[in-house]
């Protein structure tokens, strides 16, 4: 069974991506926020975390850039999942070293897809 | 005390002051010779033989009318901040050594006006040298009980004299550079002005205290004198004309005389000193006079109709009472106040002898082509042979002319022909137009008047009543009687003289002044006297020349006098200061006067004029041209000034635009941020819904609690996007100024029960206690009821949501003051980073150091109910509270001052 983390301050949009993650056979871990996020990360080895950019304490952008300096992370993919939908925000994140950039609001059944695809 | 005692004890107290002299000399750069009390003293050589004991004469036969000799310069001395430092200034710059300089620099570098200065000098101030010579002769033998020898190779005094020349020619002449500072006959001098002062006061101590018994005994046996009241009295009108016109003169005496003009600015080391001599001079005056008046009372009662000379009463008495030492004493005061006089007197006369009548008129031929070393010596002999010589003709005069004459009478007359300066001394000061011949005229006008009403008949003998000159007027015409000109006859002799030489004096100074114009050069200082403090630091600017000049041959000039490592040193200061490079042989105007003023100090300003221009060629200029480049300067120093100012000006205003800018740079960017907040607030929700959506679409299997959590959550994120849809809109409407307020009175404690009563239930289940202060339990304002319960809830939900978990509590307090009411909204939870306590006030704002989870709102809340209260005309803001929870503060005008507001 594959892992995913999902990193949101938002509870409702949680409550759905938790949903539909399950239904299609992975194991969920939530964190809502980056620190939170984290400290799971220091047990939990997921094969992908879905990451939201704005969040009070530590945002998206720091919090992948922790990820990255860890070895151990090294082959977790990465999604941002943001209403911040600027070229510059996409571009920062993306260079960054995210596998996607997904922007809000987005459709649940392309982000299953895209999820499938990267994981495969 | 035998004539020989007495020289002994002379030969001792002049060893001392020698020594004084000799010791200050050496340490001339010490704090104990250069500060503020020894100038103050030496200006004291004011006081002479004439007050020392003179005074007591005058005011033993004719009561009060010593007094105006010492009112004039005390009224005249509160002006010397002004006027004694611009003199300062200009000698200094000018390196003047006389007063002779000063006048003669001033009219164009007048050769002929510094001539005939010095002339005046002499003729007024020979004749006051003689008069401390008696002094000292007179009192010698009252003090010996001798008499005066008709031989003068027997008489004692000669030899005193001699000594007295041959010291003030040794020590007045130490430098060749006349306006040098002498500090060792300053501090000797100052000495002595303590030390006569002191004597002063102990002899008059002595009498009032010892002889009488104070100053009521004094009195009292006084007035029991015949003709005590009359000599006490002013004297009418024509008594009091007599008075204003000494103090008058006094004035002037206190400027011009030579040797003031020495202490006062040749000497002066630093200008601030004034600020100490301005106060400590005339108190120094005004003790003198304390003991004056007993001292010749006193005199007169014990002397009562034996005939003694009064103005010796300071000797007689303790004589009288067979008082060696106090005797002795006495004398040694009023013999310092003579040698002072005498030798300040001495050096500044010889140095305006040969700076502006010997070198200038004769000797400036043999100085041309010899060496420096020779050059120098034989200046500085003439002034020791011109020094020793003074003191001796004054002696001469001593002994052919005033034996018979009283003290007072001989140094008025000195004074009067003194002031002949006054006119174009002042006017020098103050007035551009001035020119050389209108003060020629004046000084030649009033000197002769001087002759006519004073100096011829003192020099008949005024004693000699049958003088039919003085009786009758020359060849018996009445109107020139020369103490009575023109039937003017309620003036005493010295007033008289005074009224009409100074009557013709400035009359003609300023009509031919006016009338005849003075020439390029006149007009060129006039600028820099007048206008000194413009040309301080630099006045080598201000001086106007055109013509061809090589510094090659003014540097020989230099060499000559000054010394080869000298010139050099000094053009190696001037090509710094102007900024000139060395290799530069033109000299220009500065670099001219800049020459001259090296050479004045030695020989004057007239003749450094005269050697300068022996070398150069100057083109003449007319004098509307220099007229023209002055004004040019000074329109250059104005242009220059609006140049800085501008460029200030221009400093600050790009200053502004790039603090304007970072401020547009900073709008810029919170734009970029307050739009991605706004973004990311409205799709927040709308992403929460359309996911729900989706899922509740596309799954038909899902679990009946499931989807019924999914519809709720579009319900409250629907709801969420209306409140926040909402809230822009609301503030929008106050940016803008759409929004309305509806005011009307309120009392402020209802409105915050009523939304207290609103958020009841979430204070319940957070288990906060609420505390109310009220200063009354009515407080009115006007406001929009509305607005200020959105504000409070906004306020209070804030404060409920950041309270304390545990015991969390809130307290509100209602102030009032005359001008607002004033609402304090505390919570004791975290409180709030002083960093953030302006921003948290900003659109969209929400504290990126919450530590819980993000807390529900739109960071547009305090935004809007900082935009009510603004509205309202109050404040917002939140207090400092040192990590006691967060405080929040609003104000609203009060109640009665509202009325006058219109919202």
């Amino acid at each position: 069974m594959k892992k995913i983390l999902i990193v949101d301050d938002e509870p409702n949009i949680v409550m759905s991506l938790e949903y539909t993650f399950k239904k299609n056979n992975f194991e969920v871990f939530i964190a809502r926020d980056g620190q939170e996020a984290l400290d799971i990360l220091e047990k939990q080895l997921p094969d992908l975390i879905i990451l939201d950019v704005m969040m009070p304490m530590v945002d998206g952008f720091a919090t992948l850039e922790e990820i990255k300096k860890d070895s151990r992370l090294q082959h977790c993919k990465v999604i941002f999942l943001s209403a911040k939908n600027k070229q510059k925000n996409i571009e920062k994140g993306l260079a960054l070293g995210a596998d996607l950039y997904v922007v809000k609001p987005f459709s649940i059944k392309k982000l299953v897809e895209q999820v499938n695809e990267l994981i495969q | 005390m035998s004539s020989i005692e007495l020289l002994l004890i002379l030969v001792l107290y002049l060893s001392i002051l020698f020594y004084i002299a000799y010791w200050s000399e050496k340490r001339s750069h010490s704090k104990w010779t250069n500060n503020a009390y020894i100038y103050s003293f030496s200006l004291a050589v004011y006081c002479t033989a004439w007050t020392y004991y003179g005074s007591i004469g005058v005011a033993a036969e004719s009561g009060l009318g010593y007094l105006p000799i010492y009112i004039g310069p005390i009224l005249v001395i509160p002006t010397w901040m002004i006027i004694l430092k611009r003199i300062i200034r200009i000698s200094r710059v000018n390196k003047i050594s006389s007063i002779a300089d000063f006048i003669s620099l001033r009219y164009g570098n007048s050769r002929f006006l510094g001539a005939l200065v010095t002339i005046i000098c002499l003729f007024g101030i020979l004749p006051y040298i003689s008069l401390q010579l008696k002094s000292i002769s007179d009192t010698f033998y009252i003090v010996t009980k001798t008499q005066a020898s008709s031989n003068i190779f027997t008489d004692t005094t000669t030899y005193v004299c001699i000594a007295l020349a041959l010291f003030a020619s040794y020590y007045g002449t130490k430098y060749v550079d006349a306006s040098e500072k002498r500090r060792g006959i300053v501090t000797a001098v100052a000495i002595e002005s303590i030390l006569k002062l002191i004597f002063f006061l102990i002899i008059g101590s002595y009498i009032t205290f010892f002889v009488f018994d104070g100053f009521d005994d004094i009195y009292a046996k006084a007035s029991l004198l015949e003709n005590f009241d009359k000599k006490n009295t002013i004297g009418g009108l024509s008594q009091a004309i007599n008075w204003f016109f000494l103090c008058i003169l006094s004035m002037f005496a206190i400027f011009l005389l030579p040797r003031q003009f020495h202490t006062a600015i040749i000497e002066n080391n630093k200008e601030r000193h004034i600020q100490t001599a301005i106060w400590l001079f005339p108190l120094y005056l005004l003790l003198f006079n304390i003991f004056i008046y007993p001292i010749a009372w006193g005199g007169n009662i014990l002397f009562e109709g034996k005939g003694f000379n009064s103005d010796t009463y300071s000797l007689l008495i303790p004589q009288y009472f067979d008082n060696k030492f106090l005797t002795v004493l006495v004398f040694l005061g009023g013999f310092s106040a003579a040698i002072s006089m005498i030798i300040v007197s001495s050096i500044s006369l010889a140095t305006m002898l040969s700076n502006n009548l010997l070198i200038p008129y004769g000797f400036i031929g043999s100085l041309k082509d010899i060496s420096q070393e020779k050059n120098s010596k034989r200046i500085v002999n003439s002034r020791k042979i011109g020094i020793f010589l003074l003191i001796i003709v004054a002696y001469a005069i001593y002994r052919g002319f005033v034996l018979d004459y009283s003290l007072v009478s001989i140094g008025l007359v000195s004074f009067v022909v003194i002031a002949q300066l006054a006119p174009s001394f002042f006017g020098a000061l103050f007035w551009r137009r001035g020119s050389k011949k209108g003060a020629v005229t004046g000084i030649i006008l009033g000197f002769l008047v001087c002759l006519y009403t004073i100096l011829i008949p003192y020099a008949i003998g005024i004693t000699k009543s049958s003088s039919t000159f003085i009786q009758s007027g020359p060849w018996g015409i009445t109107l020139l009687k020369p103490f009575h000109i023109l039937g003017l006859d309620y003036l005493d002799p010295i007033q008289h003289a005074f009224f009409w030489s100074m009557l013709l004096n400035t009359m003609s100074y300023l009509a031919v002044s006016v009338s005849l114009r003075g020439n390029y050069r006149e007009r060129n200082y006039a600028e820099m006297f007048v206008d000194i403090d413009q040309y301080i630091t630099n006045h080598e600017n201000a001086f106007v020349w055109k013509g061809i000049a090589y510094i090659s041959d003014i540097q020989k000039v230099l060499e000559r006098f000054l010394g080869e490592s000298r010139t050099r040193r000094a053009l190696t200061i001037f090509n710094l200061k102007y900024n000139i490079d060395k290799n530069d042989n033109t000299a220009d105007a500065r670099f001219i006067k800049f020459a001259e003023n090296l050479l004045t100090g030695h020989i004057g300003t007239a003749s450094a004029k005269i050697l300068i221009a022996n070398v150069i060629q100057e083109d003449k200029i007319s004098l509307p041209e220099v007229l023209r480049i002055l004004e040019e300067s000074k329109e250059n120093i104005i242009i220059n000034k609006k140049l800085t100012d501008t460029s200030r000006e221009l400093k600050t205003i790009s200053e502004k635009l790039k603090v304007a800018n970072e401020q547009l740079i900073n709008k810029d960017i919170q734009k970029d941020e307050f739009l991605d907040t706004v973004t990311h607030e409205l799709r927040t929700p709308i992403t929460a819904i359309r996911a729900a959506s989706e899922i509740l679409h596309d799954d038909d299997e899902i679990p009946q609690e499931i989807r019924k959590q999914f519809l709720k959550s579009i319900i409250t994120e629907s709801d969420r996007l209306n409140r926040l849809i909402d809230k822009i809109l609301d503030l929008e409407k106050f940016e803008t100024g759409k929004q309305k307020l509806h005011l009307s009175k309120n009392d402020l404690s209802i409105t915050i029960k009523n939304t207290l009563a609103s958020l009841n239930q979430l204070i319940k289940n957070k288990n906060i206690s609420i505390e109310v202060k009220a200063s009354s339990s009515e407080i009115k304002a006007f406001y929009d009821e509305e607005r200020i319960i959105q504000v409070i809830h906004n306020l209070l939900s804030n404060a409920i949501k950041f309270c304390s978990e545990k015991e969390g509590k809130i307290t509100i307090s209602i102030l009032e003051n005359t001008q607002n009411v004033v609402i304090k909204i505390h919570n004791n939870g975290k409180g709030i980073k002083k960093e953030e306590m302006e921003s948290i006030f900003d659109k969209f704002y929400q504290s990126r150091d919450q530590n819980v989870k993000k807390p529900i709102g739109s960071g547009l809340g305090l935004a809007i109910c900082k935009q009510i209260i603004e509205h309202h005309k109050g404040k917002i803001w939140t207090e400092d509270t040192d990590n006691n929870g967060a405080t929040f503060v609003f104000t609203l005008p009060n109640y009665k001052t509202t009325e006058s507001i219109s919202i």
